[in-house]
């Protein structure tokens, strides 16, 4: 009846692999809560929220108790606030702070969904919300903000582009005290997608329902082990078809987490997220995988073969162990909070640029990278193009969190704090792209959009 | 409903005896029992059906916990549903 290996190798997997779920994310709309009067729109927000979320992070701590796994975040995404603020004329950072407020009057970390869809164009009520982003990234604590400015369906909202190197680079100003962090609550997208339940980037699409749960996976330090205990004779085949057991293995436990949630909260299932999520502590590195494989240091000649294949084994192991898979579901190669990256930028092995190449085969993107303080909003701007453009070519989800770290330069050493880790200011190319950064209007989407 | 009890350590005199007295009192039935040493660690891996407790599973993991904090082992009790999803199609 009982079988000693399996039930020893889960527990280990808990115990040492810092196997884990990343996040119960719980998607609500807030398209009922509409009003021109800013004050009834945020009190409206407020009592959404806290109503359909008073039970989460209850229930997720008693999944976690009766299942013995550690479920590390329990998180909120909702309606973007641009489609239910386009009608109020009041001061829109209102909403965000009754979301903060909401945020932690339930006990959770992070509440996504302060953000626009643009990427064919703005409305008058987008171009305010992304405005008010530096203020309410400092004026709040836990709302994270978003912007979509392309798809492989409608190209590049360059004036968006152009737009959000100043907001990014007037939040990194604002939040200067902080090492410039309120940047790390903020993603640009392309080709957004409308079930991702992690953070900074999650928000509740318009084709989602009334509410949904959606739960985010982990398990880097899992497969990292696995992969310690192959031999390194071993070929390509027997490397993807280990990774893709064990990501099975893993997605199975998000499955199971990811219906109990559902059941116990009677919210609807949505979908499991099968992404990587390193963490800055040992043994939860996604960096550390691909060095398994035989690489020196992460960011040689290699990494983006050896991404590719995890990332597509993790997907091949995963979409069967979940009955509906969606959100980002990748490898997710954040710089900042990757043990193993952190070493990689800091001997000089990985760039800024191997990071671009590495981003065209996983998800999400360029993702809490430290850059120097004095990177001017235009090459911020077209680091944005570059990496959205990847996503438009190649449709798939690409994204940039990028922190100009006000007052730091180059080789400097800087901490985030907790999950955000913290690391080395990575250099950016020193030749200006500020004529193409101004350039504004749209680069229209690939001939490969028109499948119809 | 049923959970797995998993305890792992060192070997000593008891640790049965004390496990199954905690669950005797808790009103809870072992299915099934099984017991190895893996790499010098003695591990003990009890099937219990835990319909009829007398306690919440809170209070109950909890005393299986300090037991195991007194004995100097690590003493779980998790869903049998976390085994059977991981392991099973």
């Amino acid at each position: 009846m009982i079988n000693s290996r399996e039930v020893l190798e889960t527990i280990n997997m808990i115990s040492n692999e810092n196997l884990d779920i990343r996040t119960i994310t719980l998607g609500i709309s807030l398209r009922d809560c509409c009003n021109p009067d800013v004050k009834l729109l945020s009190q409206k927000v407020y009592e959404k929220i806290t109503g359909v979320g008073r039970d989460l992070v209850k229930i997720g701590e008693e999944i976690e108790r009766d299942f013995g796994i550690p479920i590390i975040n329990k998180r909120i995404s909702v309606t973007p606030i641009s489609l239910i603020a386009e009608s109020c004329q009041g001061d829109i950072t209102q909403v965000a702070i009754a979301m903060d407020k909401a945020a932690s009057e339930l006990g959770i970390n992070f509440i996504g969904g302060f953000g626009a869809l643009v990427h064919k164009g703005y409305t008058k009520g987008d171009r305010r919300l992304i405005d008010s982003i530096p203020e309410v990234l400092v004026r709040t604590g836990q709302v994270c903000a978003f912007v979509n400015v392309a798809t492989t369906k409608a190209g590049i909202n360059m004036d968006a582009v152009t737009h959000l190197g100043g907001v990014i680079k007037g939040t990194a100003e604002l939040t200067a005290e902080n090492n410039s962090v309120g940047c790390a609550k903020l993603v640009v997208f392309a080709n957004a997608p409308e079930d991702n339940p992690f953070m900074a980037g999650a928000f509740h699409g318009i084709g989602e329902p009334e509410c949904v749960i959606n739960v985010g996976v982990s398990g880097p330090g899992v497969i990292h082990s696995a992969l310690k205990k192959l031999s390194p004779e071993a070929d390509f085949s027997q490397v993807a078809e280990l990774i893709k057991k064990t990501a099975f293995k893993i997605t199975r436990m998000g499955q199971l987490v990811a219906s109990e949630a559902s059941r116990r909260l009677g919210i609807p299932f949505g979908v499991v997220d099968l992404s990587l999520a390193p963490t800055p502590i040992i043994g939860d590195s996604v960096a550390r995988i691909l060095e398994e494989m035989g690489l020196e240091k992460c960011g040689t000649h290699g990494t983006t073969a050896a991404l590719a294949l995890l990332n597509d084994a993790v997907k091949k192991g995963g979409v069967m162990a979940s009955s509906h898979v969606g959100g980002l579901s990748g490898a997710f190669i954040p710089v900042s909070e990757d043990a193993g990256m952190i070493d990689a930028v800091k001997c000089g092995a990985l760039s800024l640029d191997k990071l671009e190449a590495m981003t065209c085969v996983c998800s999400v993107g360029l993702d809490m990278i430290p850059i120097p303080g004095d990177t001017s909003e235009h090459t911020i701007s077209a680091i944005i193009a570059d990496e959205v453009a990847i996503g438009v070519v190649n449709n798939k989800t690409t994204a940039v969190r990028i922190i100009p770290v006000i007052g730091k330069t180059a080789g400097q050493q800087v901490e985030f704090g907790g999950l955000l880790g913290g690391g080395v200011i990575m250099p950016v190319n020193k030749y200006s792209s500020t004529v193409f950064a101004k350039r504004g209007g749209r680069i229209p989407a690939p001939i490969h959009s028109l499948r119809n | 409903m049923r959970a797995v009890i998993t305890v792992i350590g060192t070997d000593k005199i008891g640790i049965i005896a004390g496990v199954s007295t905690i669950l005797a009192d808790a009103s809870v039935n072992i299915l099934d029992i099984t017991q190895t040493t893996m790499q010098e660690l003695f591990t003990m891996i009890m099937l219990v059906d835990i319909s009829n407790a007398n306690v919440s599973f809170e209070q109950l993991s909890s005393r299986l916990s300090e037991k195991g904090d007194d004995m100097g082992l690590k003493i779980r009790i998790q869903h049998e549903d976390i085994f059977k999803s991981m392991h099973e199609i």
